[in-house]
């Protein structure tokens, strides 16, 4: 079991470093050019959105991880 | 840097000491208005007095305010008044059962604080990657980063001694990584941190004397959560946070709502005859990083302690790695 857990952790490790390329990535160069003043409001509220969706992912990823990781151990 | 060794000293000798020397009487002052709480992990009914945040707190402030004196950054007053909202509004829990979303609320808008002293940078920074500025979205993080860190470390104190044994190795990692970015004087205000845990642990530690409390947990937390706001470190603070971060988030993916421990049901730990600790049974009940690491077997709590500031060491040796990454670009 201990041993499942140290692997989590890495791969909750290996989560971040993927998810931050990802979103450096994705929302690093975006900008929005045709609204004038609401540019940056437009790219704000966008760039929100696409953050909400990375994290979301990124949860069912993780909790998809942690059943197959754990299952065995607890019947859950 | 040199002319920043004076107060790293000062600071991290009056955090130690403040809290080693005013917690023992504070135990006795607990004691005398019995504010104590039965220690479940105990076979004899075993009393301990809380909340110990008081000691932790004024260590804290003390600290701080030597550092301030020295070095005049608005990012330490904006840690304090938000580390001191967390305090009373986890005082305030102590005192008084608040409803699951007390606490989350509250650490929220103890987070304003850092917002309105601009003790913030919009850059968030990855390892490998670089950075990504997010002006609204920062806020936003600001916002979320106080509760979670909060109420993950309170979520963590189930045990004697774990609370403040994790939080001192998470925030010396911490300032660990501080040091390796060069970001001198926030690591020096992070130091504090590891000192006030370091000494409280030591009355914290097994057989607990004193219990930290909602007050003691919120204040670590938050003030956690605050350092990585305004050291720009906050992807290298979740790292090092990682195995509380797995308890809460096993505990929520299993409850799937945002509730008080003291509301759920079923215990994920039960003993046996001999009072060790072993995993239940109970389908119904939280799944916990406690109930992970008991599920190979019974253990004892000293047992089930070590092997949770393992599992930090091993994140902590992750924020390590991730610190040195920042500089790498691919």
């Amino acid at each position: 079991m201990k041993s499942s857990l140290y692997g989590f952790l890495f791969a909750m490790w290996i989560l971040i470093l993927l998810g931050g390329g990802i979103m450096v990535t994705l929302l690093g160069p975006f900008s929005i050019q045709q609204f004038g003043d609401f540019n940056w409001i437009l790219a704000s509220g966008i760039k929100v959105l696409i953050a909400l969706v990375l994290v979301t992912i990124w949860i069912l990823i993780l909790l998809k991880l942690k059943n197959w990781m754990f299952k065995k151990e607890i019947k859950f | 840097m040199t002319e920043l060794i004076l107060p790293a000293v000062i600071s991290c000798i009056v955090a130690f000491v403040v809290v080693f020397a005013m917690t023992p009487p504070l135990i006795k002052f607990l004691e005398k208005r019995n504010m104590a709480v039965k220690d479940m992990n105990k076979k004899e009914n075993v009393m301990v007095v809380r909340p110990g945040g008081i000691s932790i707190i004024v260590g804290i402030v003390m600290s701080e305010l030597v550092l301030y004196a020295f070095l005049q950054l608005n990012e330490i007053l904006a840690m304090l008044i938000t580390t001191t909202a967390a305090f009373v509004i986890g005082y305030i829990d102590d005192r008084k059962v608040m409803g699951g979303w007390f606490k989350p609320v509250a650490l929220a808008l103890a987070a304003i604080p850092i917002i309105a002293l601009g003790a913030y940078d919009t850059d968030l920074a990855f390892p490998l990657f670089g950075t990504v500025q997010i002006p609204v979205l920062y806020l936003a993080l600001i916002i979320f980063m106080i509760p979670i860190t909060g109420n993950t470390i309170n979520s963590i104190d189930v045990l004697n001694g774990v609370a403040s044994g994790f939080m001192v190795i998470a925030s010396f990692s911490l300032s660990i990584c501080l040091f390796i970015m060069q970001n001198y004087e926030i690591a020096i205000v992070s130091l504090p941190l590891g000192f006030v845990s370091l000494a409280f642990y030591k009355y914290h530690k097994i057989p607990s004397r004193i219990f930290p409390g909602d007050s003691g947990a919120l204040t670590l937390g938050a003030m956690y959560g605050s350092i990585a706001i305004i050291g720009g470190v906050e992807i290298i603070a979740a790292i090092a946070l990682l195995p509380a971060v797995i308890n809460s988030f096993l505990f929520l993916s299993s409850v799937k709502k945002i509730v008080e421990h003291r509301q759920i049901k079923g215990k994920p730990v039960e003993h046996t005859n001999d009072f060790r600790l072993k995993a239940t049974t109970d389908k119904s009940a939280p799944i916990t990083l406690v109930r992970l690491i008991l599920a190979g077997g019974p253990l004892s709590e000293k047992q089930v302690g070590f092997a949770i500031f393992k599992l930090t060491i091993f994140s902590g040796i992750l924020a390590i790695i991730t610190a040195f990454l920042m500089d790498v670009i691919l």
